[in-house]
């Protein structure tokens, strides 16, 4: 099956007074119709600059580079800005963590959603506008015509991810990248969020990228994985694989740092990786993680370490077997 | 029967807003009406939506806000007759965000070290031994003393803050979303470092979180607060498996755990927290409670004691309303 979304080999530079950082390190994944792949990090490992270059935002210094960006067949990375002018807002969507980025302040939710739909479709303003209820509507917001005529701040947060994700949904997209889209929300108020995105997508069959850094988002929403670290994927597979039996020893790392009500036993210690990220400024030498790894050695520093692909699903970054990398972890938590 | 650390004796906290030249004043009750008990060796964690008081409340216990009405007692005196430097030696804050509680000019040892100078204690060698131990008690090399905060990662800056918080002494630490500006792998260092601490050396923590794993892991008592009451309180292990308050029931339905194959809860919860400044009549949970009677909308539910030491705040568990819930939910 072809995939909707190939990204080959993506890379953002961004050039600093203090040298180059490379923040988004030819990193690689696809996305299928209708499905959800969820890529998840830590806080700077380039999550969000991934997602901003596949829709060309990227800021002004940055550079963009690869072998491709492959939305539908087409190549992104040779798109012209008006050809992606046309495509974004129309066959694909983003949401972000504050939906105030991407709301105008000064206009109407009414206008802003109609205006998206005016600038892609041919239809009538009615004919938006009713399109607009209809999707106020279904994403549970009370009142939709009374709402149409309300400016964005007065609207709460959780209102206003509704409204942005009811506006990303006008011109019925193929795609939609949503970056910490409930990051801000309380947790009673983000569970209803993912729910309603989960529901949207089969009902309207769209695929979903959604960027967290929330492992249990992850396990709760994903159909497949992508685990970042420092610029780089480390990890790829369905979300079975990547939570029941993860490859790289970055990702059984976090997972055992979360404790789990009825798991976790009280008051424990949890797991943790000591040390910290190494700076993108410039080039590093071997294994993005070694420094943090508990089982480096000497050809993590010297050898480059590339994404090997196991299957057509699963992919890791390590040069250690999963068998041998499996058995290390078992024989350090045996010792502990 | 022991005089509990810290009480909390039906305190509220009320604010004006909107005191502008065109808007009316209009008063908002951040707290309202909270009793609570603290024993010396506990970990209370305080949960609840953004807005509904948690940090208002945690401003009046540090003392650094005074309540509209009621009395907070520290070892059975009432803080308000404490002196401000004695009170701020034996309750101490851990705010959530280690960037902005930090002041960017100062050097690591001189921010840790400032409350010794503060409160005039030891010659500064005793001061330096003291600096030096409680940073190696929190995991600090002792090469960053002269370093600034803008040096240090996120969760470094958070152990610059526990240990500032730590080196008096104080008998209580209440801490504000400790962990939820850090990543999770930093998180798990702080949450081990906090407990270890807690049994070193004896602490009393009032832990604020969003994080219901987190406050599973770590508490030993938890408190649910809405629109500034509390509704429900009892021992973790209860809360976890027994709940009874419909709002606790919903917030639980909301952890999302990282385990694959269980889908998105749904919490039922409809509509959003309310305005403040608007609150519903009777029990303010009523427009978003699926168990809500008519009479849940005109009186408001009183605290009904349970096992243990618990309570919860619901007209389900008064038996004066069952009568007339039973009939009305039927
Ligand atoms: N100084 C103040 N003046 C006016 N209103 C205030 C003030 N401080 C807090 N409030 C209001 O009191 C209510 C409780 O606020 P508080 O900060 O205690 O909430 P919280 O539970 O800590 O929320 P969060 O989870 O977002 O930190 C809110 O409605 C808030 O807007
Ligand atoms: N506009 C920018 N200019 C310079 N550096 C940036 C910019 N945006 C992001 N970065 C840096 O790039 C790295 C990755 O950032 P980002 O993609 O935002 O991370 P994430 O979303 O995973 O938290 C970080 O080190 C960040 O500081
Ligand atoms: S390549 Fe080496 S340092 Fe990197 S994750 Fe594998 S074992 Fe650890
Ligand atoms: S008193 Fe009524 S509205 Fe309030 S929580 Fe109980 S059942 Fe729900
Ligand atoms: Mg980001
Ligand atoms: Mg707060």
């Amino acid at each position: 099956m072809s995939a909707l979304l190939e990204v080959k080999n993506l890379s953002v530079d961004i050039p600093l007074a203090a040298g180059m950082l490379h923040p988004v390190q030819k990193v690689n994944f696809h996305v299928d119709k209708g499905e959800t792949l969820c890529i998840v990090g830590e806080s700077g490992c380039g999550k969000s600059l991934t997602s901003l270059a596949l829709m060309n935002l990227l800021p002004k210094k940055a550079i963009r580079a690869g072998d491709g960006i492959l939305f539908d067949g087409d190549d992104l990375l040779k798109a012209s800005h008006r050809e992606m002018a046309s495509l974004r807002g129309n066959r694909m969507g983003m949401i972000f963590q504050e939906p105030m980025t991407s709301l105008n302040p000064s206009f109407t939710i009414g206008n802003q959603m109609e205006e998206i739909m005016l600038q892609h479709r041919k239809v009538s303003r009615q004919e938006a506008r009713d399109r607009a209820v209809y999707l106020l509507e279904k994403v549970g917001i009370t009142g939709a015509h009374r709402r149409l005529g309300q400016y964005p701040h007065q609207l709460s947060g959780g209102l206003r991810q509704r409204v942005m994700i009811a506006m990303t949904l006008m011109c019925g997209p193929d795609l939609i990248i949503a970056d910490e889209p409930t990051t801000a929300l309380d947790v009673t108020i983000q569970a209803q969020i993912l729910l309603l995105l989960a529901e949207l997508q089969r009902e309207f069959d769209m695929a979903l990228i959604l960027i967290t850094h929330d492992l249990g988002i992850v396990a709760r929403v994903a159909d497949r994985v992508a685990v970042m670290y420092a610029g780089q994927v480390v990890e790829q597979g369905t979300v079975e694989q990547v939570f029941e039996q993860p490859l790289h020893p970055y990702t059984r790392g976090l997972l055992t740092c979360i404790p789990i009500p009825g798991k976790t036993k009280r008051g424990t210690h949890l797991g943790s990786i000591p040390g910290m990220v190494p700076s993108m400024i410039g080039g590093i030498q071997g294994c993005h993680f070694r420094d943090r790894c508990p089982h480096a050695f000497s050809d993590c520093l010297s050898n480059s370490v590339e994404l090997r692909s196991i299957d057509e699903q699963r992919a890791y970054r390590c040069l250690l077997s999963p068998e041998e990398s499996a058995r290390q972890a078992a024989a350090m938590e045996a010792a502990q | 029967m022991t005089t509990p650390l810290l009480q909390s004796n039906d305190v509220s906290r009320q604010f004006t807003v909107g005191a502008g030249v065109f808007s009316k004043k209009q008063s908002l009750m951040a707290v309202n009406g909270v009793s609570l008990d603290v024993a010396k060796g506990d970990v209370l964690a305080l949960v609840g939506e953004s807005g509904c008081g948690k940090s208002t409340l945690a401003l009046m216990l540090l003392g650094l806000l005074p309540a509209s009405s009621g009395t907070i007692l520290l070892n059975g005196q009432p803080v308000s007759s404490i002196p401000r430097l004695e009170l701020a030696r034996r309750v101490q804050p851990i705010f959530q965000d280690p960037y902005s509680s930090l002041n960017p000019r100062k050097t690591i040892g001189d921010i840790i070290s400032l409350p010794l100078r503060v409160h005039n204690i030891g010659a500064p060698e005793e001061r330096q031994g003291m600096l030096e131990s409680i940073m190696d008690l929190v995991g600090l090399p002792k090469r960053y003393v002269t370093n600034y905060p803008n040096q240090l990662s996120g969760g470094q800056r958070q152990r610059v803050a526990i240990a500032r918080a730590l080196i008096m002494k104080p008998e209580l630490v209440i801490c504000d979303e400790p962990t939820s500006a850090l990543d999770v792998s930093v998180q798990s260092q702080i949450l081990n470092l906090l407990m270890d601490l807690r049994e070193e050396l004896g602490l009393t923590y009032v832990l604020i979180s969003h994080n219901l794993a987190v406050v599973e892991h770590i508490a030993t008592r938890v408190a649910v607060m809405y629109l500034g009451r509390i509704v429900e309180e009892r021992e973790t292990d209860a809360l976890f498996s027994k709940a009874e308050h419909p709002y606790t029931h919903a917030l639980l339905a909301s952890v999302l755990t990282p385990e694959p194959r269980l889908g998105i809860p749904d919490s039922h919860l409809g509509i959003e927290f309310p305005n403040p400044i608007d609150p519903p009549s009777g029990c303010t949970f009523h427009p978003r409670c699926p168990h809500a009677t008519d009479a849940c909308g005109v009186r408001a539910p009183k605290a009904i004691q349970r096992e243990d030491g618990a309570f919860v705040e619901c007209h389900i568990y008064d038996d004066d309303e069952a009568v007339t819930f039973k009939s009305e939910a039927a």
